[in-house]
């Protein structure tokens, strides 16, 4: 047979369910190369090999944009919906109802969220619907060639020169008074926050909540933008060394209680933190906003895990929907029998 | 005196009249927010619960309180239940329109009014019975606070002895009206003995009108088309609903609520079997449906015109991205403020071809409330078998009014999910292609997200991708599947509910009409044969796109007149795209656009008219 003759390959990485690494990767990215999204899809495509995920549960949802194009370079084998500009959020929360086994992963950008999108971002945030949504976020229309969106820092400039006069909508500070559980920032070329913070949102049960800046390296990438790589990496203020330990892996390291809080996640996995800011406290929500508030007026780009909240219940739960799938309920539970119909009719005669 | 003189006048003027019985419109004017919707409904239940046919049309206002609003019950012993245009009785008791409300009565008509409008002396042709309502509620109501609520009762009693209702079905429509609350019952039953009482020990009947016994609605329920909608969606097995409220359209969902807490939730687990959501705006509403139809769900909305107009982007992509969803559209008066609590078939042309770019869709089309739950059943199987959005047309008039009619059938066909693969299917034909015409109907095979096989996902998107669903800008991609959307489309052309044809012997005159523009035109058959001579055939549409069976139906007659309650002949106009130029000559229009429900006079007069009769 063909197949025993095939010698022994030098033995290939897999994960927990014995899937490799390639399993997970997607189609060739057509964005520009540099461009921060593409190592954003690295990032998912590792966070969900090491944590184990089944990429058959895996929703991709995006809206439109250079940014939701990305859900077709990474996880081949999952389903996925490009769907309109700013409508990833309604999409997603459908097809969360229609089955709640789904790890639903939402791709969207700074345009699709804070600009046409806000309204439906909004209100995906008040729900807490177990999802991730992630923003990359590069503070211009790429796919329309470089215009201002919502996110863009007041001052900051266009390629043309052109001034942005309009303050910025804060993502995170948003998510965090809504009512969303999970709430970080990230910057796409800090590979190892980034992946500790894709996974740890893999591992909450509620809204994940990830703004990472992604610069556009076509139209935002210039001397006076905010969100270039030079300005990010100059400013980035970490506020805690992020790891994360998954709940099929033993909490091996040994850390100092008192600069290091550790963070139980609905699953079991663990998020490590290491605080590098003082007063840091991702539990304390009135914190969480006080410092975005602060680090804004000194004009720095503070990263790490904002806030999270691992009690709330979320909207599956409050919803009180079955344990099964509704997409896939029988007959036998979603056809009342004629006994009901007969009844309803007894009553309106 | 003068009210004995114009007592005499009458009595003169009706004297010789004969008694008409089973055949009358009661016309209720009242201020909105006074509680009269109770006694209406009684007195349509009371005349329903003698046997007589009945409708009731309430006419009211885009505020909660303070404005007019009129209740019309017609009793017909002909079972005619369209709207008419004039009525035989007016209860005038608001003072803002009682005057024109009078002078609009035809000659002969008889008006119950609150005394202190002062009516009798508008009209010496009208029979008038006065009632001091404040001083008759005082006694029977000794809560001040509720008398406003009560004292409307007062008119159903007087009507009850004018009209010779059975009391005792007065007080059983009120039972069926409040339920449990039996002293809520025995309240508004006493305030309406006291009218009754009144009108026996004051006035003596000077109009013909009389309600008697008949046996023809033994067996039937009264509903309204909302509730009816929400039945068939809950016996479709609807399992995520998510809607944004909107006039006429949310008691779809309210209703819905209360059917599905208590019929659809797992007796052993205490879950739901469903989601319901009120979304932000119609935008994420129409967005939920079809994230939830894309994964698998049988998934709705309800709105109506302004939220199909937001709606339209996402249903542009559900057509490309072949996505099943049920909207089910109460449709209504255009935009904005003003009349939108007035009927209309206002969105038929713009659904049809709803968004941008090349789009078609499929509409059922209800004209009664047993189709409201029939149909709705339908749009939920038609909406999965062809992977694509699907309206359900009704409107103001059918939804938010009270229609009798035989009780709804149980569904005899098993839920059709369409084409889904399941994973063996897809390890067993190594792959599948989501958009591939494999049976050459046009329709794909689809599988859902969780289906266990990494053949099995895909990535949907809205116009550029090819057979695979992979992301193409081929215009060769682009041309075959828009043809086979095309071919999709005609495939459901033999598959949407048929419409129902009534033959006539002579073949020249063909009437097309669909929704509720149904029960003006059975009406209209009658008098167009009474009155002008005129036979006509008839063609009720119960969907787009069109069977054969219209075509043929045109082609049989040499006059087509299409009904229509808008102002652009919006159906007419469908059929101008659908049909050849030797045909389309054919078509002539009948338009009703005023808010109001249609009636069978107009339509007569408008059809006798271009036929030459009048």
């Amino acid at each position: 047979m063909a197949t025993a003759t095939v010698p022994p390959a030098s033995p290939v990485k897999v994960n927990r369910l014995g899937l490799e690494m390639a399993n997970y990767k997607g189609n060739k990215s057509t964005l520009c190369a540099g461009c921060g999204h593409n190592a954003i899809s690295e990032r998912i495509i590792e966070a969900c090999y090491e944590m184990g995920v089944e990429p058959h549960r895996v929703a991709k949802l995006s809206g439109i944009g250079c940014s939701s194009k990305s859900p077709a370079y990474f996880l081949r084998t999952a389903y996925g919906v490009n769907s309109l500009h700013g409508r990833m959020p309604s999409i997603a929360t459908g097809a969360m109802l229609a089955n709640r086994n789904l790890i639903a992963l939402g791709v969207s950008g700074n345009g699709d969220t804070a600009s046409i999108g806000v309204g439906q971002f909004v209100h995906l945030m008040r729900r807490n619907m177990p999802l991730i949504y992630i923003i990359e976020d590069n503070g211009v229309y790429g796919l329309t060639k470089g215009q201002f969106s919502a996110t863009a820092d007041i001052g900051s400039k266009l390629k043309t020169g052109v001034l942005n006069d309009l303050p910025p909508i804060d993502t995170c500070a948003l998510a965090i008074q809504l009512g969303a559980t999970y709430v970080a920032r990230s910057f796409s070329g800090d590979k190892r926050q980034l992946l500790a913070l894709l996974k740890g949102a893999l591992a909450h049960n509620g809204t994940s909540m990830l703004d990472v800046i992604s610069p556009c390296v076509t139209f935002n990438d210039h001397e006076g933008s905010t969100k270039s790589y030079s300005y990010v990496k100059d400013h980035d203020e970490p506020l805690a060394d992020v790891s994360f330990v998954p709940y099929f892996e033993d909490i091996s390291v040994d850390y100092d209680p008192g600069s290091t809080m550790d963070i139980t996640m609905h699953d079991g996995s663990h998020i490590l933190l290491r605080k590098l800011e003082e007063s840091y406290d991702p539990t304390n929500k009135i914190e969480a906003l006080r410092l975005l508030t602060e680090s804004h007026d000194k004009g720095e780009v503070i990263t790490g895990l904002f806030y999270v909240n691992t009690k709330q219940e979320n909207f599956l739960t409050l919803l009180n929907v079955v344990d099964e799938p509704l997409a896939t309920l029988p007959e036998s539970k979603v056809r009342p029998p004629k006994a009901v119909l007969d009844e309803v009719m007894q009553s309106l005669m | 005196m003068a009210t004995t003189h114009v007592e005499l006048k009458e009595s003169e003027l009706f004297a010789e009249q004969k008694r008409i019985i089973n055949d009358l419109s009661i016309q209720v004017a009242t201020v909105n927010g006074s509680g009269s919707q109770t006694a209406n409904t009684v007195l349509l239940r009371a005349i329903f619960q003698m046997g007589i046919p009945v409708s009731g049309k309430n006419l009211f206002p885009s505020n909660i309180a303070g404005l007019p609003t009129w209740f019309t019950i017609r009793a017909s012993k002909d079972g005619y239940i369209a709207r008419r245009k004039d009525s035989e009785f007016l209860v005038a008791m608001n003072p803002e329109t009682a005057e024109e409300d009078v002078l609009t009565l035809k000659p002969g008509a008889a008006c119950v009014y609150d005394e202190r409008l002062n009516l009798r002396r508008l009209r010496d042709d009208v029979v008038f019975y006065p009632v001091p309502f404040d001083q008759l509620v005082a006694p029977v109501c000794p809560d001040a606070r509720l008398r406003k609520l009560v004292r409307n009762m007062i008119y159903d009693g007087v009507l009850a002895q004018l009209l010779g209702i059975d009391m005792e079905e007065v007080q059983i429509g009120l039972r069926k009206q409040f339920k449990k609350k039996a002293k809520a019952v025995d309240l508004n039953f006493n305030a309406a003995l006291a009218g009754y009482d009144y009108a026996t020990k004051n006035f003596q009947k000077q109009d013909p009108y009389y309600l008697e016994r008949m046996d023809a609605t033994r067996g039937k329920i009264i509903i309204d088309g909302n509730s009816a909608c929400a039945l068939g969606a809950m016996f479709a097995g609807v399992t995520v609903v998510t809607w944004y409220p909107i006039t006429p359209s949310s008691s779809v969902c309210e209703t819905l609520i209360e059917y599905m807490k208590r019929y659809r939730v797992d007796k052993e687990t205490g879950k739901a079997t469903f989601a319901i959501v009120q979304a932000e705006d119609e935008l994420a509403a129409v967005g939920m449906v079809m994230g939830a139809g894309w994964a698998g769900a049988r998934a709705m909305t309800a709105t109506s015109g302004p939220g199909i107009s937001l709606m339209s982007e996402f249903t542009g992509f559900g057509y490309y991205a072949e996505i099943p969803a049920v909207i089910f559209d109460i449709q209504r008066v255009g935009p904005s403020t003003g009349l939108p609590t007035r009927t209309a078939q206002g969105d038929i042309l713009k659904n049809a071809v709803l968004s941008h770019g090349d789009t078609k869709h499929i509409m059922l089309i209800p004209c009664s409330v047993e189709e409201c739950f029939t149909l709705a059943i339908d749009a939920f199987d038609l909406a999965e078998e062809f992977q694509t959005p699907v309206f359900v047309m009704s409107d103001l008039d059918l939804g938010m009014n009270n229609w009798m009619a035989d009780p709804f059938p149980y569904p005899e066909k098993p839920i059709s999910r369409g084409k889904v693969l399941d994973a063996e299917d897809v390890r067993r034909l190594g792959g599948f292609h989501r958009y591939k015409d494999v049976d050459g109907d046009g329709i794909g095979y689809r599988t859902l997200p969780g289906t266990a096989e990494p053949l099995a996902g895909y990535f949907a998107r809205g116009s550029g991708h090819n057979e695979k669903a992979i992301y193409s800008e081929r215009p060769n991609d682009y041309v075959g599947n828009m043809d086979r959307l095309s071919r999709k489309f005609e495939t459901a052309r033999t598959k949407v509910p048929k419409p129902l044809i009534q033959e006539n012997s002579k073949g020249e005159v063909g009437i097309i009409a669909y929704g509720t523009s149904h029960w003006a035109v059975v009406e209209t058959l009658d008098q167009l044969k009474r009155e002008h001579d005129i036979e006509a055939g008839y063609c009720r549409l119960r969907a787009y796109p069109f069977s054969m069976e219209v075509h043929d139906f045109i082609r049989r007659h040499t006059r087509v007149y299409v009904i229509d309650q808008n102002r652009d002949a919006q159906m007419l106009s469908l059929f101008r795209l659908d049909l050849e130029p030797e045909q389309i000559k054919k078509l002539r229009s009948v338009r009703h656009y005023d808010g109001l429900p249609i009636d069978a006079r107009s339509v007569t007069e408008e059809i006798a008219t271009q036929e030459g009769k009048n």
